[in-house]
């Protein structure tokens, strides 16, 4: 057991001679530690929110269908019943001109409010709402609101519809395709920093093989074993790791505390949006900064320390 | 200084005997001589560098336990090479190389560093590490095989009084002269007591006054019982200690002479004499003598 302390200490004192003696290049994969796990410490969190962000708009987009304004009440209330046996349409509403033009009040309240309200007659359509079961039935749904006639051209199901079929779609597509670029920009980023981080910690560990190049060829000499040989490296590589990390997670906590939590205070928003508790994040960042660090002292030694 | 160093490798000298005559337990093969297989036996023994040079050729030789043996030979007549293959840092492309009895390359690798446990090795450049103390390159090497610390501190002295080292314990390797650096790394690779010692031109870069000494330090070692194989191109230093002397060339042996009538109980003493007056060297020179 004694022995055993006495070789981690062995280790470590080693581990620490080296960092020591070679500080250029281990503050240069400190520093990329640092950035990489601040980035993914910002990212990881957002990129949460925004997902549930995300999907909290999509869960809001509906299928509007338009009907001329001389669409009888005969008319309305038979498509009432046949949008209602559409497929994934789980409810449907009816919205007369009085109430299209309330609720177009309703938005622009404010400027135009006044103006709308000197019109003397209504030029909004009546209007069906449906909602979906999922957004990603919106063009199943809408397909069945217009099947191919006999010339293959959409037509409506009922003579009283204006076509096209009003869409919330283009919103929704447009968020999806910037929340998902927004998403693979920062993960390209995300990645690339890693594998910068991986290099660099490699990178560290070789020149640290080199300058203690007189030392591993002692210990091959006189029979140390080759994991005796390795361990001193896989903790420096460690160290670096973890320095790393631990600075990150500073400046991470500084932001939390002086940024992030009084804003979270004034707006319930942020507070709602940050899905992620900060313990397992930080668990998180420390776990990967670790991985990636053991991982680049690894490759090294697996290249450079052939015993 | 000569005085001290004899009274205190006499005593050495019967505490280690002592100690190394017990025969370790391995698998005893019947040889005529000892009852034990040869501590060095080749057979054959090819070695081909990446670039195809042939480096050794089908050398063949034995070397018992307890011998003072010499290979000389021009550069690059495979000398170096020998020392690699003992200690398995290059495999022959061809034959067999056995230590005590056993295949070497025939051992798993993650058992290599037990081989290496058992022979010590001494070299040219003596690989020293600057930054650490005379004593810590000694104990640097009972580290890393995990000795535990009271035993680094019980041996590593005893081992630098046997070089003759005591005084310079706390000194770095760049304040000692070339001989007294060689004496710290034979003290590293002699600090196991290991059963066989192979020296890599020990007294390459040194004069020869201090390499008498180094040579005195090595026979020394050698009366322990521990097997000396000294590597080295200095054909005249080596005809004048009248020991066995292997000669290669071109990775071939082509002489193995058990060099006649020397005087197998020569003391370490009336070695360095010898060598002193067969040299024509006097004898103020001492050991320690810059290199």
């Amino acid at each position: 057991m004694l022995r055993f302390f006495g070789r981690i200490a062995f280790f470590l004192s080693e581990a620490f001679r080296a960092l020591r003696r070679s500080a250029a290049p281990s503050v240069a994969a400190i520093v990329t530690i640092v950035v990489t796990t601040l980035l993914l410490g910002v990212l990881v969190p957002v990129l949460r929110a925004s997902e549930s962000k995300a999907s909290e708009v999509r869960d809001q987009i509906g299928l509007q269908v338009f009907l001329y304004r001389d669409a009888t009440r005969a008319e309305i209330e038979a498509l009432d019943q046949e949008l209602a046996g559409i497929p994934h349409v789980t409810a449907v509403e009816y919205c007369a001109p009085a109430c299209a033009k309330r609720e177009l009040a309703a938005e622009l309240r404010g400027d135009l409010e006044g103006s709308i309200k000197e019109l003397n007659s209504n030029p909004l359509p009546p209007t069906f709402k449906l909602e979906l079961d999922d957004p990603d039935n919106l063009e199943a749904v809408r397909a069945a609101l217009t099947p191919p006639n006999s010339a293959g051209e959409p037509t409506p199901i009922s003579s009283a519809i204006d076509p096209p079929i009003g869409q919330d779609r283009e919103n929704a597509t447009k968020i999806r395709e910037v929340t998902g670029a927004v998403k693979i920009v920062l993960l390209v980023i995300a990645a690339l920093l890693l594998i910068a981080s991986l290099l660099l910690v490699a990178n560290t560990i070789r020149l640290s093989i080199y300058a203690r190049r007189r030392e591993v060829e002692v210990m091959r000499l006189v029979g140390a074993t080759n994991w005796f040989i390795r361990w001193p490296f896989m903790i420096e590589g460690v160290i670096v790791g973890l320095t790393g990390a631990g600075v990150a997670v500073g400046i991470l906590l500084l932001g939390k505390v002086t940024i992030v939590d009084p804003l979270a205070d004034d707006f319930a928003l942020i507070d709602n949006l940050s899905t992620m508790g900060f313990a397992p994040l930080v668990a998180m960042l420390v776990a990967a900064a670790v991985l990636v660090s053991a991982l680049g002292s690894g490759i090294t030694l697996r290249r450079f320390l052939q015993v | 200084m000569p005085l001290l160093n004899r009274r205190r490798s006499a005593r050495k000298r019967s505490r280690d005997t002592g100690e190394h005559k017990r025969p370790a337990p391995r698998r005893v093969q019947p040889r005529p001589k000892s009852g034990q297989p040869p501590i060095i036996e080749v057979e054959d023994g090819t070695v081909v560098y990446p670039g195809g040079q042939v480096a050794l050729d089908r050398l063949s030789l034995q070397i018992g336990r307890g011998e003072f043996a010499f290979v000389v030979g021009p550069t690059g007549c495979g000398k170096s090479t020998l020392i690699k293959m003992l200690i398995r840092e290059i495999e022959p492309a061809a034959g067999r190389v056995r230590i005590a009895g056993r295949d070497i390359n025939e051992l798993d690798p993650d058992r290599t560093p037990y081989l290496r446990r058992r022979i010590g090795t001494v070299f040219q450049d003596f690989k020293l590490l600057p930054n650490r103390t005379v004593y810590d390159n000694v104990a640097y090497a009972l580290q890393v095989i995990g000795e535990s610390r009271s035993q680094i501190r019980r041996k590593v002295p005893e081992i630098l009084r046997l070089v003759g080292l005591q005084a310079k314990i706390h000194s770095y390797p760049d304040e000692l002269s070339g001989g007294e650096q060689q004496r710290v790394a034979i003290a590293r690779a002699f600090v196991n007591h290991p059963p066989l010692l192979l020296a890599d031109e020990p007294t390459g870069n040194l004069d020869p006054v201090t390499s008498i000494g180094i040579m005195q330090l090595l026979y020394r070692i050698n009366r322990t019982g521990t097997t000396v194989l000294v590597v080295t191109h200095d054909r005249d230093m080596v005809d004048k200690m009248r020991r066995r002397v292997i000669a290669l060339e071109e990775g071939r042996l082509v002489r193995d002479e058990d060099a006649s009538g020397y005087n197998q109980d020569e003391s370490t003493t009336e070695f360095a004499a010898r060598m002193r007056a067969e040299m024509g060297i006097g004898d103020e020179g001492g050991t320690n003598g810059s290199g």
